[in-house]
């Protein structure tokens, strides 16, 4: 086995100065009743060659986005992704290291996390930021929480704008906390209610922007609205991209912006691993959850990094811990500072400028699809289309794929007991598009409707 | 004005009916380096035995425990911004609350001075 | 050794490196992007950014050697031996990077139509076969995002069923005391609270203070086996029996899985539920902390609560259940993350578990075992160490050695930094003195282990015979010496700032 490096010499040599006289009896202390005495019976381990056609053999049973006309958005974005990225991200210092728990060696990793949290407060105008969570869904769940524990108050309220896969890791995650999670109706026109929802028992404030179904709000007067009665406003981003060109949510008042970081530099991935962003004001950086990392100076006084503020986490006060999360999403959240220090503050305005213009331009051509009609009133690069009364968006989305289109994806895949949402399409643009994709979009929905 | 000591590593000195309370020198070195002090607000209704404020060092974190029931009349505010003060003056300026007791008959419960210094001989 | 000081502050090889926003040069760009083009209006209703964001512009050969340059001041398991007890910084085969890279694989976005990702829920649907054959479980959630993640996945479909049984009122659980922090802080997740059970002088639960533990409110224990002491919990079948007459669940914690798997069907000890995690009994990258996965194999009893989504085999090929009414009997206690999982990882550790094979998988636990006695029969002599053996994956030391010396644990470890080793962990499990906890793995060779050996044995007698302040200074060789917590931790600056983070 080539992982291995043994020979039978070598073992034999060892369970010589061990004094043992087999390796079997190295497992003397498992109960005889559960040791098994051979391999489990499963197939025998393959040489690469072969590991790689069993995988070429299931990628080929795909449609790669890369193959087709591709809208798909709804959390994750398809986005070109410099080389230079991947090509760094395999560097075995950064691949093959640990948490930097030993920040002698591991000044690599925690300079980029300090950077890291860095950018995430730029980008988000926020003052302070953790080294990542597991993803977007994951911290917003984690947001709400703490807002509780900050405010002392048990009501959260999640808008219809919120990413459904939030909503309900969100209310998976409270399920046992004694929180009360008040989940409103999906959002597809931007008209729903929220400045009367809060109120003095709120904790929260949970909102998306841009929302789930593409529509941008401003946030200033709902923040103003929550700090009244002593709540917070949390806001997800699910497409950080968007920050190069709205405004961010911490000017206009959020407590704390939680996003899914995934666009910038790590692909689809098919979902997963994502990137959990988390930023907060600097005055509640102790409820926080997550690593952090801080600037400090060495024995020499010169200037590195270390993790700190860690008595808020798990390893140290246990059951009382702001979370139980141990990992961070750490190469997740190199990918990302990589390829945003690729794009600068000029690359990074540029690609959002560049993705709006793409979707501008898709609800043009879509003019031509007989009574389609975009319903958000406003959006970045993804935005919902109304097929028409009778249309049912998921029926169209296997149709479109049958022609070799991903185009989209239906409401309904989220919402099965909305029948009103039957006929919305989440529809993306971004920089990877054509002028042809686009057209072969219309075209192939003209033939479908 | 007495001091007493509980078996959790506080001290209460008294005057009147207020305490000032903090954490002994004994405790300050078992842990290290203080990074962080919380302290309550004023008014605050607290217990005997129950969690009053919070101490953490690089890699640990403790509860401070109320040696006696009462309301807090003030918290340590300098601790915030100079949290070294519970290493350097554990039983001066690295106070953590005052509180007016509710309850004084509980001191007859602590340790004195005395009492205390063979606990903490017993422990080491 | 003549002390060199340069006009640069770089030392040869090792090359000083600003932050990021130190750099750059407004207008340059490192990557290049289409012209927006013309539109007629915009869409973003009135809510343009008004404020420069406040990024550094910097060219692509500037990045390049940016991070190459902080790549340079990390230890991986590339670089050298990584003991880290608990961690498992075994060998990370590059294959399994390959066939995540594979376009087929990695450009999929998780919401394409069903009948285009065939191949993907493939890859869930035969990683959750060996996950499950290997274990002997009959179900798996797959997708728990870390190993705390996956234990509170665990706990979540144990209260699920508790609550659709009638047992609501099981809200305590049992946790050693040797346990890792994420036990209790999961339990208090879940609503639960904690009641910690001592440990025998053999490093073991204590089976007696257990079973007197156990009530009509217990939801569950929680036991890592093999456990936090790399010892294996020899009395497990008869708690996993007694746990079980209470009514109460058996949660073991799979961190220590690589030292058993395929020598040992979890199955047979009586575990309820389980957490698997893939980077480290699968070998998937730790990537500097993360991103992990952490499967979590469920019993009979427990498998209808597992989570949405899961894959299961339909009419026309492989479905993806969603929503809870779209599989008839499941009652999933929820959604624990976007999306389906830890995909990237099931790719790299399904590639990892192919080349293994169950011949192979068995063949690393038994080569993991035997590699961690070694240290623990080379070492015994001049460490000491907390329990007899035999150990399982990791052997643990404590700080009795050091007794008089001057020396603490920590700066034992921080030696070994310089000795060009990574440390082994300290201070946990918290259940014995000044802790060395060293896990070799089965991808170190004997050349490698005795390489460490004479090391560790050398610095053990230069502990007792020499000044402790050697070791105080200690690591002198690194791109930093030992940093100030303290520092950090009192005036905390966790972000660049214009002009506030200068080097000091």
């Amino acid at each position: 086995m080539r992982y291995l490096p043994h020979t039978d010499a070598d073992r034999r040599a060892m369970l010589a100065a061990i004094g043992a006289k087999d390796v079997d009896s190295l497992f003397k202390d498992v109960p005889a009743a559960a040791r098994l005495d051979q391999p489990v019976d499963l197939p025998a381990g393959l040489s690469e060659m072969a590991v790689e056609r069993a995988f070429t053999r299931m990628a080929g049973q795909n449609l790669s986005a890369g193959c087709a006309p591709f809208f798909i958005g709804a959390g994750i974005y398809r986005h070109h992704v410099p080389a230079t990225v991947d090509q760094l991200l395999t560097r075995g210092e950064f691949l093959t290291s640990y948490t930097p728990y030993q920040p002698e060696v591991s000044q690599g990793t925690l300079q980029y996390l300090f950077e890291f949290q860095t950018q995430v407060c730029l980008l988000t105008g926020m003052e302070v930021a953790n080294a990542s969570m597991y993803d977007g869904a994951t911290a917003c769940a984690e947001a709400a929480v703490m807002a509780a524990r900050v405010t002392r108050k048990k009501k959260i309220i999640l808008s219809g704008s919120l990413h459904p896969h939030y909503v309900e890791t969100t209310e998976t995650v409270t399920k046992h906390l004694g929180l009360e999670v008040e989940s409103l109706s999906p959002d597809p026109f931007g008209l729903e209610d929220l400045m009367g929802r809060v109120d003095s028992q709120t904790a929260c404030l949970v909102v998306q922007n841009p929302g789930f179904f593409g529509g941008i709000r401003d946030l200033t007067q709902l923040a103003d609205a929550c700090h009244e009665v002593g709540a917070l406003l949390v806001v997800a981003v699910a497409e950080p991209v968007s920050l190069g060109l709205i405004t961010p949510p911490g000017a206009m008042g959020a407590d704390i912006v939680v996003g899914e970081g995934q666009s910038l530099g790590m692909g689809l991935q098919f979902g997963g691993p994502g990137l959990g962003l988390f930023a907060t004001r600097d005055k509640y950086v102790r409820q926080m959850p997550g690593r952090l990392c801080g600037q400090t100076v060495d024995q020499d006084g010169k200037r590195g990094f270390v993790l700190t503020l860690s008595t808020r986490e798990q390893h140290i006060r246990r059951e009382k811990a702001t979370s139980n999360i141990c990992t961070n999403s750490g190469l997740c959240a190199l990918a990302f500072t990589m390829h945003l220090s690729l794009l600068g503050e000029t690359g990074l305005t540029r690609l959002a400028k560049l993705n709006h213009a793409q979707a501008v331009r898709l609800e043009q051509a879509l003019r031509q699809v007989k009574g389609a009609k975009v319903i958000s009133q406003s959006y970045f690069n993804e935005f919902s289309l109304y097929l028409g009364d009778d249309v049912d968006a998921a029926d169209v989305v296997e149709k479109l794929a049958a022609k070799g289109i991903l185009g989209g994806v239906a409401a309904s895949r989220f919402y099965p007991h909305w029948p009103e949402l039957r006929p919305v399409l989440l529809l993306a643009a971004t920089e990877t598009n054509t002028q042809d994709d686009m057209e072969a979009l219309v075209s192939a929905l003209n033939e479908v409707l | 004005m007495s001091m007493y000591f509980t078996k959790d590593h506080e001290w209460i000195s008294v005057e009147g009916s207020v305490g000032t309370v903090g954490i002994t020198d004994y405790a300050q070195k078992a842990l290290g380096d203080i990074v962080y002090a919380e302290v309550p607000e004023k008014g605050r209704k607290v217990t005997k035995g129950g969690d009053a404020a919070v101490v953490e060092s690089v890699k640990a974190a403790s509860e401070v425990y109320s040696p006696v029931s009462g309301t807090v009349t003030a918290g340590n505010d300098a601790l915030a911004g100079q949290p070294a003060l519970v290493n350097e003056s554990p039983e001066g300026d690295g106070w953590f609350f005052k509180l007016e007791l509710s309850n004084p008959a509980e001191l007859e419960e602590l340790m004195d001075r005395a009492a205390y210094d063979d606990y903490v001989a017993g422990l080491e | 050794m003549v002390e060199i000081t340069t006009f640069s502050g770089n030392r040869g090889l090792h090359l000083e490196e600003p932050l990021i926003f130190e750099q750059g040069c407004p207008g340059r760009v490192g990557t290049d992007i289409d012209d927006a083009g013309p539109i007629d209006e915009d869409r973003l209703g009135g809510l343009a950014r008004k404020d420069a964001i406040g990024l550094p512009d910097l060219s692509e050969p500037q990045v390049v050697r940016h991070y190459t340059r902080l790549s340079q001041k990390n230890y991986g398991i590339d670089s050298g031996f990584y003991p880290l007890g608990s961690c498992t910084m075994k060998h990370n085969p590059r294959l399994s990077e390959k066939m995540a890279r594979l376009p087929g694989l990695a450009d999929l976005h998780p919401f394409q139509p069903k009948s285009t990702v065939q191949g993907a829920l493939s890859v869930i649907d035969l990683l959750a076969h060996w996950l499950k054959g290997l274990t002997g479980m009959p179900a798996v959630a797959m997708s728990p995002a870390a190993g705390a993640h996956g234990e509170w996945c665990g706990l979540m479909a144990i209260r699920a069923y508790h609550d659709d049984h009638g047992e609501s009122h099981r809200t305590r659980v049992l946790v050693p005391e040797s346990a890792h922090g994420t036990n209790p802080a999961t339990a208090a997740m879940c609503g639960y609270t904690v009641d910690p059970v001592p440990a025998t002088d053999r490093g073991r639960v204590d089976v007696a203070a257990l079973k007197a533990k156990l009530g009509p409110d217990v939801a569950c224990i929680m036991v890592t086996n093999p456990n936090t002491c790399g010892l294996f919990e020899d009395e497990i079948i008869e708690i996993a029996r007694a746990t079980h007459e209470a009514g109460a669940f058996f949660y073991c914690d799979g961190a220590n899985y690589n030292a058993i798997v395929g020598r040992v069907k979890v199955a047979d000890l009586g575990v309820d539920a389980m957490h698997i995690n893939l980077h480290k009994t699968f070998s998937t990258p730790h990537g500097g902390g993360g991103p992990g996965a952490g499967p979590t194999v469920l019993s009979e009893k427990l498998a209808a609560y597992a989570p949405l989504p899961f894959v299961v085999h339909g009419a026309n090929g492989l479905e993806l259940v969603e929503h809870a009414e779209q599989a008839p009997g499941a009652k999933p206690f929820g959604r624990v993350k976007g999306y389906h999982g830890q995909f990237g990882v099931f790719v790299r550790a399904l590639a990892y578990i192919l080349s293994m094979g169950s011949d192979g998988l068995r063949q690393a636990s038994s080569d993991a075992v035997l590699n961690a006695n070694y240290l623990l029969a080379s070492l015994k002599d001049v460490l000491s160490a907390s329990f007899d053996g035999p150990c399982m994956h990791e052997c643990l030391f404590d700080d009795r050695f050091l007794k008089d010396t001057g020396v603490t644990t920590l700066d034992f470890a921080k030696m070994l930094i310089d000795e060009g080793f990574h440390p082994m962990t300290m201070y946990f499990p918290l259940v014995v003195h000044g802790a060395l906890l060293m896990e070799p793995t089965e991808t170190e060779s004997k050349e490698t282990l005795d390489g460490f050996i004479k090391v560790v044995r050398a610095l053990a007698a230069k502990a007792k015979n020499s000044d402790a302040d050697d070791f105080k200074a200690a690591p002198r060789l690194t791109p930093r010496r030992r940093l100030d917590e303290t520092l950090a931790a009192r005036q905390p600056v966790l972000r660049w700032k214009h002009g506030a983070n200068a080097e000091g």
